[in-house]
């Protein structure tokens, strides 16, 4: 127990493992990644789309998947699974139980053609596993580039529209009767999540997007209800579990997934445990 | 035809000219309108004027296309037939010349806005882009403050919305639909599922507003009682037939049976009106229940 738990938590080596470019490069894709999730995630929360992420989520593992068959690059078949699914759910109604239902559906069958590809691909088993719990290390100089558009898309994108989106996600029929328009901003939301998780899947895996996507926001609204604040907490808590996350797995050499996981989880334990305490959230955040 | 000068002997209560409404034109204006949906027809025929600092109340069963008439003023829903004027001009979706009040619906807790927030949304939240500069921040701070101060929720402006009472949340929804100076009130049913404190509130509230800045009031709702004495004139819209005029006018066992085509009893019982056999209609006269969630 003892060795695991030293194992787990050595920072050996890691001063040397920072020299590495492909260490560098998985540390600008971890940032990269946690400002773009940390943006998206309170709006998320506010939309009540945890469950349509993990269904795009396991979508973009099916379409990964079917791309290391192909033999094409995992990162494209990502995105295609990615978009795929996230025109599927931006078209769907925003009735929040006939949504999940057609989730549920959509994911259950991602999922069941992602592991029958798989199953039948001859190549290394890394490579599989990877799509399912996330290898950040994996991120090469290509991935880098394609992480970085992204970003910047999704971020011009937010720039133009955060304020109609959480308009239309906190207070859908006035913003309607004010002239924003609810019901194409909904696939616009749909393709940002779906980027960002096409982005998520290599790095921490599909199962993990959740981590990413969904708790820096819930963690964040348990503190404030000031959009800004809440949105800029995000994103730190995202940060400090990517970057944080991928600095503890270097020692170790294991799959940065569990130290995200784990460490997003202590923001939203201790976010709940603040807002506890002040009365959550806070009368005069 | 006339606003509530008619009927305000007190030139104090006249209500001011509407800071976005042109001399001499009415704030909104339907002619020959029709709309429908496919073979249903809505209404056809409607010719509406509602004056500066008019309180139309739009009654009517479900169905009857009351929230319908809301969208086509919003520029939501184009017309089939016939013309449509919000002070002066077509319809726009965004257009700061209206003001809107949705029902009260309970927002969640974890909702990240706090009352300031929901009602600065209402200011430039349809806007592109990102936060104004300091000026503009600080000039649109202070809107949102007044707009605050004037519903008397200036004491929880920080306050997380979702933590706030059904009456301060629609107290919130009448300052987010001032904030942006509209000439037009439109309001949907926005006293359903409140007590009957906060309803004589929020009401008041509209009232207040038309006196002091001229707007206009279309108010769409179950339950005229209890805006009875604020309102000037009634739209009463049954299956494709419509009434327009005074309460008195309109609030009547033979109008109101002409409409149903049925029998339909009125009756007044102290300053209340009560209408028995409105085919149905039966929430009519009670508290309706709040819909949905």
């Amino acid at each position: 127990m003892g060795d695991v738990i030293g194992r787990l938590f050595t920072v050996e080596g890691t001063a040397d493992l920072l020299r590495l470019p492909f260490v560098r490069s998985a540390l600008i894709a971890a940032a990269l990644l946690g400002l773009v999730a940390g943006l998206l995630a309170p709006l998320i929360v506010t939309r009540g789309m945890a469950f349509a992420v993990h269904g795009t989520s396991e979508l973009t593992f099916a379409g990964g998947a079917a791309a290391l068959v192909a033999g094409l690059q995992v990162g494209v078949g990502a995105v295609v699974g990615a978009l795929l699914a996230a025109i599927v759910f931006g078209l769907l109604g925003l009735r929040q139980r006939e949504r999940d239902s057609v989730i549920g559906v959509v994911l259950a069958f991602g999922l069941g053609i992602g592991v029958l590809l798989l199953a039948v691909y001859p190549g290394r088993a890394a490579n599989k596993f990877g799509l399912l719990i996330g290898s950040i290390v994996a991120v090469d100089s290509t991935n880098l580039w394609l992480l970085g558009a992204c970003t910047v898309l999704v971020v011009a994108a937010l720039a133009v529209w955060y304020r109609p989106l959480l308009f239309a996600s906190a207070d859908p029929e006035v913003a309607a009767a004010r002239g924003v328009p609810v019901r194409w901003l909904s696939p616009l939301f749909a393709v940002l999540i779906g980027l960002t998780t096409a982005l998520a899947v290599p790095a921490v895996g599909a199962i993990l997007v959740l981590a990413v996507m969904v708790t820096p926001g819930a963690a964040a609204v348990r503190v404030s209800a000031n959009p800004v604040v809440v949105t800029v907490l995000a994103v730190v808590f995202a940060e400090v579990a990517l970057v944080g996350g991928t600095l503890l797995s270097l020692g170790p050499g294991v799959p940065v997934s569990g130290y995200v996981a784990t460490l997003i989880f202590l923001c939203y334990l201790g976010c709940r445990l603040v807002g506890r305490v002040r009365g959550v959230p806070a009368r005069t955040a | 035809m006339t606003g509530p000068a008619t009927r305000a002997a007190d030139p104090d209560r006249r209500p001011a000219t509407g800071p976005a409404a042109l001399p001499g034109t009415p704030a909104v204006e339907l002619r020959d309108a029709r709309l429908a949906f496919g073979e249903r027809v809505l209404w056809d025929g409607l010719d509406l004027r509602v004056e500066t600092g008019e309180f139309v109340a739009v009654l009517g069963p479900n169905g009857s296309g009351k929230t319908t008439l809301l969208k086509v003023l919003l520029g939501q829903l184009g017309l089939g037939g016939g013309e449509v004027r919000v002070g002066g001009r077509p319809p726009a979706r965004g257009s700061n010349r209206i003001g809107y009040i949705p029902q009260q619906r309970a927002m969640d807790v974890d909702v990240p806005l706090r009352a300031r927030d929901l009602v600065g949304l209402g200011l430039d939240g349809h806007r592109l882009g990102l936060r104004p500069g300091r000026g503009a921040r600080r000039e649109r701070a202070a809107r949102v403050a007044a707009a605050l101060e004037a519903v008397g929720a200036a004491g929880y402006a920080r306050v997380p919305v979702g933590r706030l009472s059904g009456g301060e949340q629609q107290r919130l929804r009448v300052a987010q639909a001032l904030v942006g100076d509209p000439s037009v009130l439109l309001c949907d049913e926005p006293l359903l599922s409140l007590d009957l404190a906060n309803q004589r509130v929020v009401s008041d509230l509209i009232d207040r507003r038309r006196w002091e800045a001229g707007t206009a009031v279309l108010f769409v709702t179950h339950e005229i009682n209890p805006v009875l004495p604020m309102v000037d004139r009634v739209l009463y819209l049954v299956d494709g037939r419509f009434r327009v005029g005074t309460p008195d006018e309109v609030m009547t066992t033979e109008v109101l049976s002409e409409l149903y085509r049925t029998r339909v009893d009125v009756l007044r019982v102290r300053d209340r009106i009560v209408v028995v056999g409105a085919e149905g209609d039966g929430r009519h006269c009670e508290h309706p229940e709040p819909r949905g969630g």
